[in-house]
C-alpha cells in the first residue's frame, strides 16, 4: 500500500543564483561556474577544505546538498543506514571525462581520474554526511521527475531508506543546474511528481 | 624547500593553506596536512611533471613524502643529471 | 511480494559469445587475461583481458552505426532474448543498461566536443540499443561505478516485484581504453602480473572488457532455475577512491540483502566475491565477510578470468553464479595461492562440485559503493 510522503525542503542552483524553497539566498551573475561556486562557498561561511579538490558536478552537489539540508534537516532522528541519495544526470561526468583526458596526453591525473564517475558526487555528500543508506546515479536525458518520484517512493515504502534526498545534477562546460529534494514520511508538500515539477520550473531562474 | 610548497599547494588545490605555513618537518599525512591516498599519488605526479622524477616503487611512497624535507631531499638524490 | 526468476544470459567476453561457452571455460580454469604490448593504449605492456581477432570484437571501428560497445551490447541481448521467451515489444518489458565509461575511447578520436559530447551519452547508447530491438519503454540507465551491475539487477528486481513491469532485460558493458587503463594506471592500482584474488602477493587489477545480459521475468514459466531473491545497496561515506577500512557497510548490504530474502548465514552456500586483488578491496571484503559470519563459506574472485570488467563485472559474474547454481559447481579462484588478507577466508582454489541452492555476489567500487545480491534455485 502507498503511503504519503512529503518534500521538507528544496534547492536549486542554476543561471547563478541559488534559491533555497523558493527564496533567493545568493546571486552573482557573469561569472564561470568554477568561480561561481567558489564565490558562493565562501559567501555562505562554509568551511570545508576538500571542496577546492572536488570537479565542478561534485562542488554543485555537495553545496547544493548543504543548503538543502542547512536548518531543514535533523540528522540525529535517523540512523546513518537510513538516508539515501537519489541522483541524476544527463552527461554523467563528460565535464571531468574531457579534462581528465587533456592530461593523458603528458600524466594522467589520479585526482581528476577519479572524479570521471558521476556517482563520485554521491560519495563526496556520504562522506560530509555520514550517509550509508541506498543510492544510486541514474542517466537520463532530461530530469525525469515521474521517475525518480516512483523510485524513491520505493525506497521509502519498502523501509529501505527513511530519508532520502533526491533529483537532477548537471554540468557541462558552463551549462549546469542542480535541482535537489529533501524527502521524509513526515511534513506538508506532498511528494507528488505535480509538485516536483512545480518546484523545478519555479525556481527555473 | 619554498617552491616544493607552492609546488604542493598547487598539485592538491590547498586553497585555505599558506605554502610559507607549512613546516620542513611537519608530517604531510595524517594529522599534519591531514593528506589522503590521493593527494599521494597526485605527489607522484608533481615528482615526474616538476623534476622528472619516476616513483617506481610506489612503497617508498610513505617514507617520501613524509614531510617536505624528505621529499626535498628525495628530489636532490634522484634529480637527473643533466637537469 | 512476487517473486522474480531469471529468464536467460549471456555473456560475450574474450572466453567466448554464450553462458555456455563461457561457463565451459571456467570450469576449466581458462583465463582470459594475456599480457598486451599496446602503444595505443599504454607505454608500458600490461595484463588485461581483452577481445582479439578472432571475437569479432576487436575493430574500433563502427558496424552498421554501433560502436564497440554498442555492438557487445547488442550481440549479448540478441542471444539472450534468443534464449528465452521475454520479449522487448512487450510493453511489460523494461530494458537496464549498465555502465561507468560506455563510448568515452570516442574522446580518442579527437572529434568536436559538443558531437562526442552527445555521442558518449549513456541515453544515446541505449536508446540506439532499444531501437534496434524495439523496446516500447524508455530505457534506464545506471552509472554508478563497479556496482553498477549488481545496481541494474536489483532494480530491475523491484521493478518486477512491486508490479511497475513484468520483465526487465538488464545489459551492461565495458570496453578498455587509454583513458581506463592510464587512470588506473595513476592509482597504481594495475598488476604487473595477472591479478592474484586474496593472495598474500597480490599487486592490483587487471581491466577487462565484456558485455553480459540477465533477463528476469515475474513468470514462473519463464524460469531456467534461479531466481533473484534479494539485493541492497549501501555506502561507505568514507572516502571517494579507497574502501572502507572495517567492512561494515557492505556487510550493511550484505545483511540486508539476506533479510530481503529471508535467508541466513548458514543458507548461503558460495559468495561469489568482488576480489580485485587490490591490496585494500581484498582487505575489506573480508572483514564484511567476517562480520556476515560466513568465513567458512567457499568464497570465489572471477576477476581471474575476466580482469576488472567495470560496469559489467557485477552481471557477467551473477551470470556465472546462476550457472553455478545449475551445474551444482563452486568455480575456483584463477591467480590465488597463499591467503593474505587480515580475516579468515575459505577461498575456493579448485572446483568443488556439491548440491548448491543459494548464493550471495557482492560487488564494491569508487565512490564508497557497495552492493549484494542473492541468488537462490527455483525449486520446482
Amino acid at each position: 500500500m502507498s503511503k504519503e510522503y512529503y518534500i521538507t525542503s528544496s534547492c536549486t542552483i542554476s543561471n547563478n543564483s541559488i534559491h533555497k524553497n523558493g527564496v533567493l539566498l545568493f546571486e552573482e551573475k557573469g561569472k564561470e561556474l568554477n568561480n561561481f561556486l567558489i564565490s558562493a562557498y565562501k559567501n555562505m561561511g562554509l568551511n570545508y577544505p576538500k571542496f577546492y579538490k572536488m570537479d565542478n558536478l561534485s562542488r554543485l552537489g555537495w553545496l547544493g546538498t548543504e543548503l538543502l539540508l542547512k536548518d531543514s534537516f535533523n540528522k540525529d532522528s535517523y540512523r546513518p543506514e537510513e538516508t539515501g541519495i537519489v541522483l541524476s544526470n544527463r552527461n554523467s561526468s563528460f565535464d571531468t571525462d574531457t579534462r581528465y583526458f587533456e592530461t593523458t596526453r603528458a600524466i594522467p591525473s589520479p585526482a581528476l581520474f577519479v572524479y570521471t564517475l558521476p556517482n563520485i558526487v554521491i560519495g563526496e555528500i556520504s562522506i560530509r554526511h555520514n550517509f550509508k543508506g541506498e543510492h544510486a546515479f541514474f542517466i537520463f536525458e532530461d530530469f525525469d521527475a515521474a521517475f525518480i518520484q516512483e523510485y524513491v517512493e520505493g525506497l521509502l515504502n519498502n523501509s529501505i531508506l527513511e530519508a532520502c534526498i533526491c533529483g537532477w545534477v548537471e554540468v557541462l562546460g558552463n551549462e549546469y543546474k542542480a535541482f535537489l529534494l529533501l524527502v521524509e514520511k513526515k511534513g506538508s508538500m506532498a511528494f507528488t511528481t505535480e509538485n516536483i515539477h512545480k518546484i523545478y520550473y519555479q525556481n527555473n531562474g | 624547500m619554498a617552491d616544493l610548497k607552492e609546488q604542493i599547494v598547487a598539485q592538491l588545490n590547498l586553497q585555505d593553506v599558506k605554502p610559507q605555513d607549512i613546516g620542513n618537518d611537519e608530517p604531510l599525512f595524517k594529522d599534519g596536512l591531514g593528506l589522503d591516498s590521493i593527494d599521494a599519488l597526485e605527489l607522484i605526479v608533481l615528482l615526474q611533471q616538476e623534476y622528472k622524477i619516476k616513483l617506481s616503487n610506489a612503497e617508498e611512497g610513505p617514507k617520501v613524502f613524509h614531510s617536505v624535507r624528505t621529499m626535498a631531499e628525495y628530489i636532490t638524490a634522484h634529480q637527473p643529471s643533466n637537469a | 511480494m512476487r517473486a522474480v526468476f531469471i529468464s536467460s544470459d549471456n555473456i560475450v567476453s574474450p572466453l567466448g559469445l554464450t553462458s555456455a561457452e563461457n561457463f565451459k571455460n571456467l570450469r576449466a580454469a581458462v583465463t582470459g587475461i594475456r599480457k598486451h604490448d599496446r602503444s595505443d593504449m599504454s607505454e608500458q605492456p600490461f595484463y588485461a583481458a581483452l577481445f582479439d581477432e578472432r571475437s569479432g570484437f576487436s575493430d574500433t571501428k563502427n558496424k552498421n552505426g554501433f560502436t564497440r560497445f554498442e555492438q557487445l551490447l547488442q550481440a549479448s541481448i540478441e542471444n539472450a532474448l534468443n534464449s528465452g521467451q521475454v520479449k522487448p515489444t512487450d510493453p511489460r518489458t523494461i530494458f537496464i543498461l549498465s555502465s561507468t565509461k560506455g563510448n568515452i575511447s570516442l574522446l580518442e578520436t579527437g572529434a568536436d566536443s559538443k558531437e562526442i559530447a552527445e555521442a558518449v551519452s549513456l541515453q544515446h547508447s541505449a536508446k540506439k540499443i532499444a531501437d534496434h530491438f524495439q523496446f516500447i519503454n524508455k530505457p534506464v540507465v545506471i552509472s554508478n561505478a563497479c556496482i553498477s551491475g549488481l545496481m541494474a539487477m536489483i532494480i530491475g528486481m523491484r521493478f518486477i516485484q512491486s508490479g511497475k513491469y513484468d520483465h526487465a532485460v538488464i545489459a551492461g558493458a565495458d570496453v578498455i581504453s587509454k583513458f581506463i587503463l592510464s587512470g588506473f594506471q595513476s592509482f597504481q592500482a594495475v598488476s604487473n602480473e595477472p591479478c592474484k584474488p586474496f593472495d598474500a602477493s597480490r599487486t592490483g587489477i587487471n581491466l577487462g572488457e565484456a558485455a553480459g545480459t540477465i533477463i528476469l521475468s515475474a513468470d514462473k514459466n519463464n524460469s531456467a532455475g534461479v531466481k533473484i531473491c534479494g539485493g541492497s545497496v549501501s555506502n561507505d561515506a568514507n572516502h571517494i577512491s579507497g574502501p572502507s577500512r572495517t567492512g561494515a557497510e557492505l556487510f550493511q548490504a550484505i545483511n540486508k540483502a539476506m533479510q530481503d530474502a529471508g535467508l541466513t548465514a548458514a543458507d548461503i552456500d558460495f559468495i561469489s566475491a568482488h576480489g580485485t586483488a587490490t591490496v585494500y578491496n581484498d582487505e575489506m571484503e573480508s572483514k564484511a565477510i567476517n562480520l556476515a559470519g560466513m568465513q567458512d563459506v567457499p568464497v570465489n574472485s572471477l576477476k581471474g578470468y575476466y580482469g576488472h570488467t567495470l560496469g559489467a563485472a557485477g552481471l557477467i559474474e551473477a551470470i556465472a553464479c546462476i550457472h553455478s547454481l545449475r551445474e551444482n559447481v563452486v568455480l575456483p579462484t584463477v591467480g590465488f595461492g597463499e591467503l593474505g588478507v587480515p580475516m579468515p577466508l575459505n577461498v575456493c582454489s579448485s572446483l568443488q562440485e556439491k548440491p548448491l541452492k543459494n548464493c550471495l555476489k557482492t560487488a564494491s567500487g569508487f565512490g564508497g559503493c557497495n552492493a549484494a545480491v542473492v541468488l537462490s534455485k527455483d525449486e520446482k
